[in-house]
C-alpha cells in the first residue's frame, strides 16, 4: 500500500515546487511591472511629452534604443509612461469590478427573495450589452478619456463577480459550520466578515487575476478606436492607433506598446493561470 | 423536575411546485425535563432531523410551537436568539464540516466565547480547558479540521457546544459519522459530561442499539408523526406498533 502511495506524493511534490517557483517568476515579473508604472515618471529617460522636430522619426540607436516617433518623441520614454495609464488603470478597473461585484453577490445570496431577483436581473441587464457598443454610448454621453473607457468598462464586467460571489456564497449557507456559527451567536456581518469572505476569495482572486489580462486589452482596444485615453496622453492603445500608418516605414514606433501590450498581457494571463493551478486542491500535498 | 423543552404540534411542510407538498413533520409533541437524555429515533426520511432544526432555530416552523424553558421561542429573532442560543447548543452530524475549514478548532471553540462578553485571553484559556474536558490537548487549538480525525473532531465540536454552558444540546446524528469504537468513546463523554453538569440531551439518532443503554426515554418517529414512546428497554422488548417492530429487527 504504502509503496503505491509514495510515488504520487513525490510527484505531488515535484508538481507543487514546479507551480511555486512558476509563481514567484511570474509573480516577480508582474509586481516589476507594476513597480515601473507606479515610479514610471522616474524610469523615463526622457520627458515623454517632449518633442524634437530635428529628430522626427529616428530608428533605434544607443541614445533612443527605441527610436523616435513622428514628433521627435522619445519612444522608450513613451511607452514607460504609457505603462502608468495602461497598468495602473486596468488594476484599478480589476479591483474595483471584483470588489463591487462581490458585494453585489454576497447581499443577493445572503438577502433572497425579490432582492436577489432585482440584482440579477440587473446584472444580466448589463451581460446583455456588447462591451464595445456599451462604450461607444457612455463615450457619446459623457465623452470620451479614459476615465469614462474604465467606468464602461466596469459596467459590464462586475456581473460575473457578482454571479460567482453569489454561487459561492449560497453553496457556503448550507454548510454545518455557517450554522455552528449562527448558534455560536454571531450576527450577519460577524459571519460574513469570517466565515464567507476567506471561503470565497480564492475563486474571486484568481478569476480577478485571469481578468487583469483581458482588461487591459479591452481598454487598449477601446483607446486604438479613440474612446480611451486621449494624445497626448501616452497610452498603449492610442499609441498604436495614432502611429499605425508609420508601420510599413518605421515599425518601431508602432511596435514598440504593441509589444508592450502583448508582454504585459502576456505576464498576468500566465501569473493568472498559475495562481489558478496552485491554489487547485488536487496539487495540494 | 422540570421542563426544560417542549414541543408543541410541530409541523412543516415543503412546498412543491408540481402541486404535491412535502408533509416532513406533523403534530409533534414533546417535552424534555432538565438533564434528562431523550432519543429521537426514526429511519432516513422520518422528520427527525427537521424536528431538531426546528428547535435549533435554523428552519421556521410552518405551524406549532417551541418553547423553552416554560418561553416561547418560536418567533425569537435577533438578541433574544442570540439569549437562546446560550441555553441551547447543537453537535452536528458531519464533524469536519461544522468547522470553518479556514479556522483553527480553537476560534471555533472560542467564538461563542468572544461573542459573549469574554475577553481573548479568557476565552483562550477557557478553550484549553473545554478541550481538555473533552479529552483533547491544547495543541488542538492550533489544528485545523483537516489536520484531525473524525473522532477528534467531534469532541471538539462537543466542546464548542460546551462553550457557554448550556442547559440543552441537541445531538444530531452526532454519532453517526465516526466508526464504532470512537462512537463509544464519544456516547462515554457525553455520559461523563452529562453526570457533571446535568445537561439535557435531545438525541436524534437512527441506530435503536446505540440508545438503549445511552437515554432515558424514546421517541419512535415515522413519516412525520411520532409513533411511539417510552423508555427504551420497554420500547424494544415490548413493540407496540409494527413499524417500532420492524426498526428493532433491522438492527437486532
Amino acid at each position: 500500500m504504502s509503496q503505491a502511495i509514495t510515488p504520487t506524493i513525490r510527484v505531488q511534490n515535484v508538481r507543487q515546487n514546479r507551480l511555486q517557483r512558476k509563481l514567484w517568476f511570474f509573480g516577480g515579473l508582474a509586481i516589476l511591472l507594476i513597480l515601473a508604472s507606479f515610479f514610471s515618471d522616474y524610469l523615463c529617460p526622457y520627458d515623454p511629452y517632449l518633442q524634437d522636430m530635428s529628430l522626427t522619426k529616428a530608428a533605434p540607436s544607443a541614445e533612443h534604443l527605441l527610436g523616435t516617433d513622428r514628433y521627435g518623441r522619445d519612444m522608450l520614454s513613451r511607452v514607460i509612461a504609457g505603462s502608468k495609464t495602461s497598468i495602473f488603470s486596468t488594476l484599478l478597473l480589476v479591483g474595483f469590478i471584483a470588489v463591487f461585484g462581490s458585494i453585489i453577490g454576497i447581499i443577493c445570496a445572503w438577502a433572497g427573495k425579490w432582492v436577489d431577483t432585482l440584482l440579477m436581473r440587473m446584472s444580466d441587464m448589463f451581460l446583455a450589452f456588447p462591451g464595445l457598443v456599451f462604450a461607444l454610448a457612455v463615450a457619446a454621453v459623457l465623452g470620451g478619456g479614459v476615465h469614462n473607457a474604465i467606468f464602461a468598462l466596469a459596467a459590464i464586467s462586475w456581473p460575473k463577480y457578482a454571479r460567482l460571489a453569489r454561487s459561492q456564497t449560497l453553496a457556503l449557507q448550507s454548510a454545518a459550520f455557517m450554522q455552528a456559527a449562527k448558534m455560536a451567536g454571531s450576527g450577519t456581518c460577524k459571519i460574513i466578515r469570517k466565515h464567507v469572505l476567506p471561503n470565497i476569495a480564492g475563486p474571486i482572486l484568481v478569476t480577478a487575476m485571469l481578468d487583469i489580462g483581458t482588461m487591459m486589452m479591452e481598454l487598449a482596444g477601446l483607446s486604438f478606436l479613440g474612446l480611451g485615453a486621449k494624445p497626448p496622453i501616452p497610452e498603449w492603445g492610442s499609441m498604436m492607433s495614432d502611429t499605425r500608418n508609420l508601420l510599413p516605414t518605421q515599425p518601431w514606433v508602432t511596435l514598440s506598446p504593441g509589444f508592450a501590450i502583448f508582454f504585459s498581457v502576456m505576464i498576468f494571463n500566465l501569473l493568472g493561470d498559475t495562481v489558478r493551478d496552485y491554489l487547485d486542491p488536487k496539487n495540494r500535498k | 423536575m422540570d421542563t426544560i423543552l417542549q414541543t408543541a404540534h410541530l409541523k412543516k411542510v415543503f412546498p412543491r411546485k408540481d402541486g404535491e407538498d412535502i408533509v416532513a413533520v406533523d403534530d409533534v409533541t414533546f417535552s424534555l425535563k432538565k438533564g434528562e437524555k431523550l432519543a429521537i429515533i426514526g429511519e432516513s426520511g422520518s422528520g427527525k432531523t427537521t424536528v431538531a432544526r426546528m428547535i435549533a432555530h435554523l428552519l421556521e416552523p410552518t405551524a406549532g410551537q417551541v418553547m423553552l424553558a416554560g418561553e416561547d421561542i418560536t418567533n425569537a429573532g435577533g438578541a433574544k436568539l442570540k439569549e437562546v442560543y446560550t441555553r441551547m447548543q447543537m453537535v452536528f452530524q458531519n464533524p469536519v464540516d461544522s468547522f470553518d475549514p479556514r479556522c483553527t478548532l480553537g476560534d471555533g471553540i472560542s467564538e461563542s466565547l468572544l461573542n459573549h462578553g469574554k475577553s481573548k485571553r479568557q476565552a483562550a484559556e477557557m478553550t484549553k480547558n473545554l478541550l481538555a474536558l473533552c479529552g483533547l490537548g491544547e495543541e488542538f487549538a492550533q489544528r485545523y479540521p483537516h489536520e484531525v480525525s473524525g473522532g477528534q473532531c467531534q469532541r471538539a465540536a462537543i466542546a464548542r457546544a460546551l462553550a457557554i454552558e448550556p442547559e440543552l444540546v441537541i445531538l444530531d446524528e452526532a454519532t453517526s459519522a465516526l466508526d464504532v469504537t470512537v462512537q463509544a468513546e464519544v456516547l462515554d463523554l457525553l455520559n461523563r459530561l452529562q453526570e457533571d453538569r446535568g445537561i439535557a440531551y435531545l438525541f436524534i439518532c437512527h441506530d435503536i442499539a446505540l440508545v438503549q443503554d445511552f437515554c432515558d426515554r424514546v421517541i419512535v418517529m415515522h413519516e412525520g408523526k411520532i409513533v411511539e414512546e417510552g423508555i427504551p428497554d420497554e420500547i424494544i422488548n415490548n413493540p407496540q406498533q409494527a413499524y417500532t417492530k420492524k426498526l428493532i429487527d433491522s438492527v437486532l
